[in-house]
């Protein structure tokens, strides 16, 4: 059945690594749900089973039980090669570590999403530099990875994310690299440019700093979710503007059992 | 994604010419070593194919080379003559003698007696002086190798004289030969001289060399000797066989080319191997992102096939080149002449380099498929 509404449904998804005593339960029963045109956030602290949650919604980790529906597809009924064509039309990838193709130029990095799609190079780097110029980065298209700043590199790694126009897109940690204003920077551009009404953004972060431009924040700890919060709840607790977003704790982990 | 592999590849520069520089050399080293291998097997039959008059070579059934001579008796050159379809036979006289040389020690030689009227079986290109020559009294003619041997640093010229046997032997001619595979000068002379310069046996007839007559196929003719006879006939391409498969079966030298050709081709895979697969194991972040981003695991493995194509063809090219150019400067050098790259040892060594790469490419493409691509979450260091 199609859910046109929710990007992202789980539930009671449990994910185990190892086997016989060795196994290890990572994600013990997972309900979550993110909406399209929201940045969703995942924060909790380090080994809550943030990056293998993440890593199961897109696609790149197989589960061990419960039910997963990303784009209104079941993704436990596809195969090897339909999850990787799945992941190649529909969801963009940003990493803490950028990830950029360090002997490519920006331009040519950005293209790679839709040279895997088999678009002719030509018309992939008339796209690239269209979204580079978006991005603030004209200027630099031609500049290997090693010659850009952090802050370059990630924005880079946003337009590579967006060039073939994903619905969902999923984030790991994008401003830890960087400083904080940087990482200010690079959540504005992510804020306006990848959030659509047709679209989700889905941020794992340890990065307290930008937990304000989260529309809802799902918090993580020992594999389980133990709070969600909308944008309204948070604000309502901790106003913009009133210093909130720099004193809240990043691991807010209290809360909920373990 | 054939850009990006390039891209990729050719963006570590230092190991892109480890990489190359392995596999040149291990293509080299197997090039040359079986060119080399190959020319001294030639060499091994120079005295058979430098003979042009004859397609057909008789001798003592026990022969098993060129070099060992079992004699045969004037009657049986009678006899082959008197084979159907045989349209002429002569003698060929095939020893060693030793000669005072110009410095006054002593010097071995091969000396090779033809038939005195038709001097069948003589050097047909000289460079100084003529075969015709040949029918003064007491005159030789040396090859190439020998007058320099003798003599080194002299211009090729006729007139000096050599002592065999206490006898004058005087140089009317320097013929052009194959390369030998014995460092000894080679004299050529009629037959009745030879005899003289090596001392006279019962038997001096070491091989006898025939001609079919026109329309005659020349296997029938060599079963029809053997029958006739009981001698062994056969082709000169045969004879050239027999003396290679002797020198293969019988020495060490097959097995010592082999073995660093071998030597070559275990270096060249390992070195290739382990460099490509760092470089795999270097780029396995990226890798890992090209994964999660929707590469299909035989994208990646073609491109990583690509990469490995490209440094093959490269490294081929490279090693052959210089072999190539190993082989085109020591052309004149005497101990050198007659090696060449041959075009079987290129093929060979080209199927070796795509082993080569096949196997150093198969290690890195197993590492990338099982990657998961969540690696790229968890740090991807």
């Amino acid at each position: 059945m199609a859910r046109q509404e929710i990007a992202v449904e789980c539930r009671e998804l449990v994910k185990e690594f190892g086997r016989g005593e060795s196994r290890t339960r990572v994600l013990r029963g997972i309900d979550l749900e993110v909406n399209l045109g929201d940045m969703s956030f995942l924060v909790g602290p380090s080994g809550c089973g943030k990056t293998t949650l993440l890593s199961v919604i897109a696609g790149l980790l197989e589960w061990t039980d419960g039910d997963l529906h990303v784009l209104g597809s079941d993704v436990s009924g596809m195969s090897g090669d339909e999850k990787v064509l799945f992941r190649r039309r529909n969801i963009g990838f940003m990493f803490q570590q950028f990830n950029l193709l360090p002997a490519l130029t920006a331009a040519e990095n950005v293209t790679v999403p839709l040279l895997a799609a088999n678009v002719p190079r030509k018309e992939a780097m008339g796209k690239a530099l269209a979204l580079l110029d978006l991005l603030g980065l004209s200027g630099r298209s031609a500049a290997l990875p090693s010659e850009l700043s952090g802050g370059e590199q990630q924005r880079v790694a946003l337009a590579r994310a967006l060039i073939h126009d994903p619905r969902l897109l999923v984030c790991d940690e994008p401003t830890s690299a960087l400083d904080a204003d940087t990482g200010h920077i690079v959540m504005e551009l992510l804020s306006s440019v990848a959030v659509r009404p047709d679209r989700a953004v889905l941020v794992v972060t340890h990065d307290s700093r930008i937990f304000h431009f989260a529309d809802s924040t799902a918090y993580m700890n020992d594999g389980r979710i133990v709070k969600v919060e909308t944008k309204r709840t948070f604000e309502a607790d901790f106003p913009r503007g009133n210093g909130a977003e720099s004193t809240r704790s990043p691991e807010p982990v209290a809360i909920g059992p373990s | 994604m054939n850009f990006v592999a390039l891209k990729m590849l050719l963006g570590d520069r230092a190991k892109y010419i480890g990489l190359i520089f392995a596999i040149s050399f291990s293509a080299m080293l197997m090039a040359h070593q079986t060119s080399i291998f190959w020319g001294v097997m030639r060499r091994t039959t120079s005295q058979i194919v430098d003979v042009k008059d004859a397609a057909i070579w008789v001798m003592d059934p026990r022969v098993k080379y060129v070099d060992e001579v079992q004699p045969l008796t004037e009657n049986d050159l009678y006899r082959v003559r008197g084979v159907d379809g045989v349209e002429w036979a002569t003698r060929l006289f095939r020893g060693s003698a030793k000669a005072k040389t110009p410095q006054g020690g002593f010097q071995a030689f091969t000396i090779m007696g033809f038939d005195d009227s038709t001097l069948v079986g003589a050097p047909r290109e000289m460079t100084s002086g003529t075969l015709a020559d040949l029918r003064k009294p007491d005159s030789v003619v040396i090859d190439e190798d020998g007058y320099r041997f003798l003599w080194p640093g002299e211009s090729f010229r006729t007139g000096k004289t050599l002592e065999m046997n206490d006898r004058r032997a005087a140089i009317v001619g320097i013929a052009k030969s194959s390369p030998p595979f014995q460092p000894t000068p080679v004299v050529y002379t009629r037959y009745s001289q030879a005899i003289q310069y090596v001392g006279q046996e019962r038997n001096m007839v070491s091989f006898v060399l025939v001609q079919p007559r026109m329309g005659e196929e020349v296997q029938s003719v060599c079963r029809r000797i053997r029958e006739r006879t009981g001698l062994a006939a056969m082709t000169r391409d045969e004879f050239v066989r027999k003396t290679i498969l002797y020198y293969l079966r019988n020495t060490g030298i097959p097995v010592n080319f082999g073995i660093t050709v071998a030597l070559a081709f275990i270096v060249g895979a390992v070195v290739a191997g382990q460099t490509f697969y760092i470089f795999t194991i270097e780029n396995l972040k990226q890798f890992g992102a090209l994964k999660a981003i929707g590469v299909t695991n035989a994208r990646i493995t073609a491109m990583i096939l690509l990469q490995a194509l490209v440094v093959g063809v490269m490294g081929f090219a490279v090693g052959m080149g210089l072999t190539a150019a190993f082989f085109e400067t020591t052309k004149n050098i005497s101990h050198l002449r007659g090696f060449y790259l041959m075009w079987e040892a290129m093929a060979g060594t080209g199927a070796s380099v795509l082993t080569i790469i096949v196997l150093a490419s198969l290690l890195s493409i197993r590492r990338v498929l099982v990657l998961e691509p969540a690696y790229v979450f968890r740090g991807g260091n």
